[in-house]
């Protein structure tokens, strides 16, 4: 059992890498986006979001 | 494409319901805080962004310079249209984690079994709280407006890192069972802290402690809430949403089996 959780950890389905990476990937290009552009218009948009969410702001 | 589409739906529903009931739990916990700073940050705006300061004190003057953004760039009038623009981006926001999320706890191996997702996804949606704010959160307390703070690159790539090391850290903690790679999940956990994150270099500011004391709660509690709902909801959406999928209960199995 001990090899087998770790070895469920490891081995993701390779028809299952590219739909998970995707997602992952447009998850924290979404994130990143409202979180951490330092665009003022976005950073001033989502300023209430960004320090209830305790980003790094300003 | 069924598994893409079925995780960016489940996330999109699940991030909209969480990220509107943060909305709620933020208009009556840290907005109201926000608001209040901010008549210091604009009262005093010499200390308000203590930019002037670093300027002052040392090198990063031409980085720090590029921050007196409030005055030029674009900003929602305070009212209906700031609030629907806090709306629009903690939904975005919660639709971002959500896809992160469920993208982590398949390659993981699922949710689990039917009667148990919504504990996995409780699980899942406290570790993300563990890893997006509470240990960065640490080292980078919650920040009100006015309040004095180190370059802004600096702490995002502080901030990222540690979140990172974080989910690695729990992951290695739940997912594997050497006692190797648990000694690195520990040092994975502690070595932001030890590193530490990028202080401002000066602390001076008019925002009271006490009022930065209440925000720091208010920021912790409302983002547990937030995840625990958001890791429950993508988990028991995730259930229902297989359309187009294939029967993938061996690789469920990951989880019950630990």
């Amino acid at each position: 059992m001990i090899t087998k959780s770790a070895a469920t950890a490891i081995s993701v389905p390779t028809s299952k890498v590219i739909p998970l990476g995707m997602t992952a990937l447009l998850g924290l290009f979404i994130v990143g986006f409202v979180g951490f552009s330092h665009l003022d218009v976005v950073h001033n948009a989502a300023h209430d979001t960004r320090h209830s969410l305790a980003f790094p702001c300003h | 494409m069924s598994l893409f589409r079925n995780i960016v739906f489940t996330a999109v529903i699940a991030g909209l319901l969480s990220g509107l009931l943060m909305t709620v739990m933020q208009q009556f916990s840290t907005v109201p805080l926000i608001l209040q700073a901010e008549t210091y940050e604009h009262a005093a705006p010499a200390a308000g962004h203590s930019h002037e300061h670093a300027a002052a004190a040392d090198a990063t003057a031409p980085a720090a310079a590029e921050h007196h953004h409030d005055d030029e760039a674009w900003t929602p009038a305070d009212g209906i249209e700031r609030f629907a623009y806090t709306v629009a981006a903690n939904v975005l926001s919660a639709i971002g984690f959500a896809l992160v999320l469920v993208a982590v706890a398949e390659a993981l191996g699922g949710f689990g079994g039917a009667s148990s997702s919504w504990r996995s996804g409780l699980m899942f949606g406290i570790a993300g709280f563990l890893c997006v704010s509470l240990a960065p959160g640490l080292g980078l307390s919650p920040e009100l407006p006015g309040m004095p703070a180190a370059e802004l690159w600096s702490r995002q790539i502080w901030w990222g890192a540690t979140a990172l090391c974080t989910a690695v850290s729990l992951g290695l903690l739940a997912y594997t069972r050497s006692p190797l790679l648990a000694a690195l999940a520990v040092v994975l956990l502690v070595a932001p802290h030890l590193v530490g994150a990028p202080l401002p270099p000066t602390h001076d500011t008019e925002v009271p402690m006490a009022l930065e004391a209440r925000f720091v709660n208010a920021v912790f509690a409302t983002n547990l809430v937030f995840w625990a709902v958001l890791g429950t909801l993508t988990a028991l959406l995730r259930q229902r949403l297989r359309a187009g999928e294939e029967a993938s209960s061996g690789t469920a199995a990951g989880l019950a089996s630990r």
